[in-house]
């Protein structure tokens, strides 16, 4: 191995994983867990119960400074200024020309900025923002905390369960939650840092926890009947499922957010005012539309259509597939990509080219499986 | 019957001219979940070490090669309605396909079970 050869790096619950069983493989510079008992085991638990994921991977940054939300607005597309303490958004982190370099969910901690980045482009992310953003916003990369993804129906009960504290004893407890809401809690005296939010479409929290904490913390969560450790390859297939696009295969510095049909993620006062990255090819995408869509893609039959392979009408080429495989809570393969926006329409037949066959296709809106987050002014 | 075995973890079950071709039980815990696999049909010609047959799991798509050269003479249609036996008996009802050998010589290139054993205790 050469000197500039980057070393595959542990993630602190690194031995925990492998006492648990897991097959270990190399993702954005970490060995990660893939599975345990298996992928569609452990995809069907996390449907029907609740499953922990260890996503210490991803980027744990704090931006702090004067106004440190209207700043970051040059770079996203959110209204984050209007973001309440205690409230998160998805938003996405634009090149100049408006390509998605990241996406990633920032809260409002009522302190500061907390945002939660992609691990396979976190330092970039991180050097752009300090590229971007005003001297006087200070930017913290916290890599002394793990982040831990509690997902499933189940989710709820176990966390509950465990003796989690709110920071203030007259604070919400944590089940008071609501999607897409946070705040600081206690376990044993242990700083933790909840969300209700998640990447599997189910009801479930993000914890982050300091690295040295985050072994008890695992054990004590999967020493709960619901819980069982769940590996990447599950979390790949879940988000999937939940129609959630994977940076760096549905998504690219290539792509802007209304091809992506993430435009729900450029904020009203935004499309007004504009003022962010790639504002005028973003908002005349929204006006005009644009040449290409991300869509669902049913598959007909039973061989996966996995990414890279080609999607035609007839005999014209008019899309590739950015993410397929197999989806166990459906039973069928899945696929999701990208066709020009003539044949994005629901329902319109096309066909991807599988080892030199034609592997038949219908458009299909997102996601596949319908969400079951608890939102406020929702029955649970 | 003798059986012998590829580095690429594909088993081979001789009996005179005649052999049938799987995957072993490593193979398939590395995989996982198998969700679909394709198999050469009737009559196809393989050539030791091309592709003869794909197996999906979740994750993805992987070739299964042929051990030797030969020509097909059965493919395994359970596979079709239940891929998932390639994980349950990987090396019984799992098979993939049978093939007439046009090169004997050629088992000579392979291991036997004790050398493949030893292969994977090196793994």
């Amino acid at each position: 191995m050469s000197d500039d050869q980057p070393e595959i790096r542990q993630l602190p619950l690194d031995a925990w994983h492998r006492r648990k069983g897991a097959r270990m493989v190399e993702f954005a510079g970490y060995h990660m867990p893939i599975q345990y008992e298996g992928i569609m085991a452990e995809h069907l638990w996390t449907r029907q119960n609740a499953g922990l994921f260890d996503v210490s991977h991803m980027g744990q940054v704090q931006l702090i400074g004067p106004d440190v939300a209207e700043k970051l607005e040059a770079i996203v597309p959110g209204d984050i200024s209007a973001l309440k303490p205690g409230r998160m958004r998805y938003s996405l982190l634009l090149g100049e020309d408006g390509g998605i370099l990241d996406d990633l969910m920032i809260t409002n901690t009522g302190h500061h900025l907390y945002i939660v980045v992609n691990g396979a482009v976190k330092y970039e992310d991180i050097g752009f923002l300090r590229e971007h953003l005003p001297d006087d916003v200070t930017i913290n990369h916290d890599d002394e905390a793990a982040l831990l993804a509690l997902q499933g129906p189940k989710a709820v009960v176990a966390l509950a369960r465990i003796g989690i504290k709110p920071m203030q004893p007259d604070w919400p407890g944590v089940t008071d939650l609501y999607f897409m809401e946070a705040g600081p809690f206690l376990w044993n005296d242990i700083p933790l840092g909840i969300s209700r939010s998640g990447y599997t479409g189910e009801d479930g929290f993000e914890i982050s926890v300091p690295a040295d904490h985050a072994e008890a913390l695992a054990e004590a969560l999967c020493a709960q009947p619901e819980v069982r450790p769940i590996g990447l390859g599950a979390r790949d297939s879940l988000r999937l499922e939940a129609g959630l696009p994977l940076y760096g295969h549905d998504l690219d510095d290539r792509i802007e957010p209304v091809s992506a049909d993430l435009a729900f993620a450029i904020s009203k006062r935004r499309r007004t005012e504009g003022g962010f990255h790639g504002a005028d090819r973003i908002l005349s995408a929204l006006a005009n539309g644009s040449a290409t869509k991300r869509v669902g893609l049913a598959v007909d039959g039973k061989i996966p259509v996995r990414e890279g392979a080609l999607v035609f009408s007839g005999d014209t080429e008019v899309g590739v597939v950015t993410s397929g495989g197999f989806a166990p809570s459906i039973g069928a393969p899945i696929a999701m990509g990208f066709v020009a926006t003539n044949y994005s329409a629901p329902q319109t037949r096309l066909e991807a080219e599988v080892r030199d066959k034609r592997i038949p296709l219908t458009v299909t809106s997102l996601p596949f499986i319908a969400h079951r987050y608890h939102r406020k002014g929702k029955p649970a | 019957m003798t059986c012998y075995f590829t580095l690429d973890h594909e088993w081979i079950d001789v009996e005179g001219d005649g052999a049938t071709v799987g995957i072993t039980t490593y193979a398939q815990e590395q995989l996982g979940d198998i969700v679909f696999a394709e198999v050469p049909s009737v009559g196809a010609v393989l050539i030791k070490g091309g592709d003869a047959a794909v197996v999906e799991s979740v994750k993805a798509a992987s070739d299964v090669y042929a051990p030797v050269s030969g020509t097909v003479t059965d493919g395994n249609g359970a596979l079709d309605g239940d891929a998932a036996l390639v994980n349950t008996d990987p090396e019984g009802d799992g098979w993939f396909f049978k093939l007439t050998l046009s090169d004997p010589s050629e088992l000579g290139g392979l291991m036997d079970d004790a050398a493949y054993k030893a292969f994977l205790n090196g793994l």
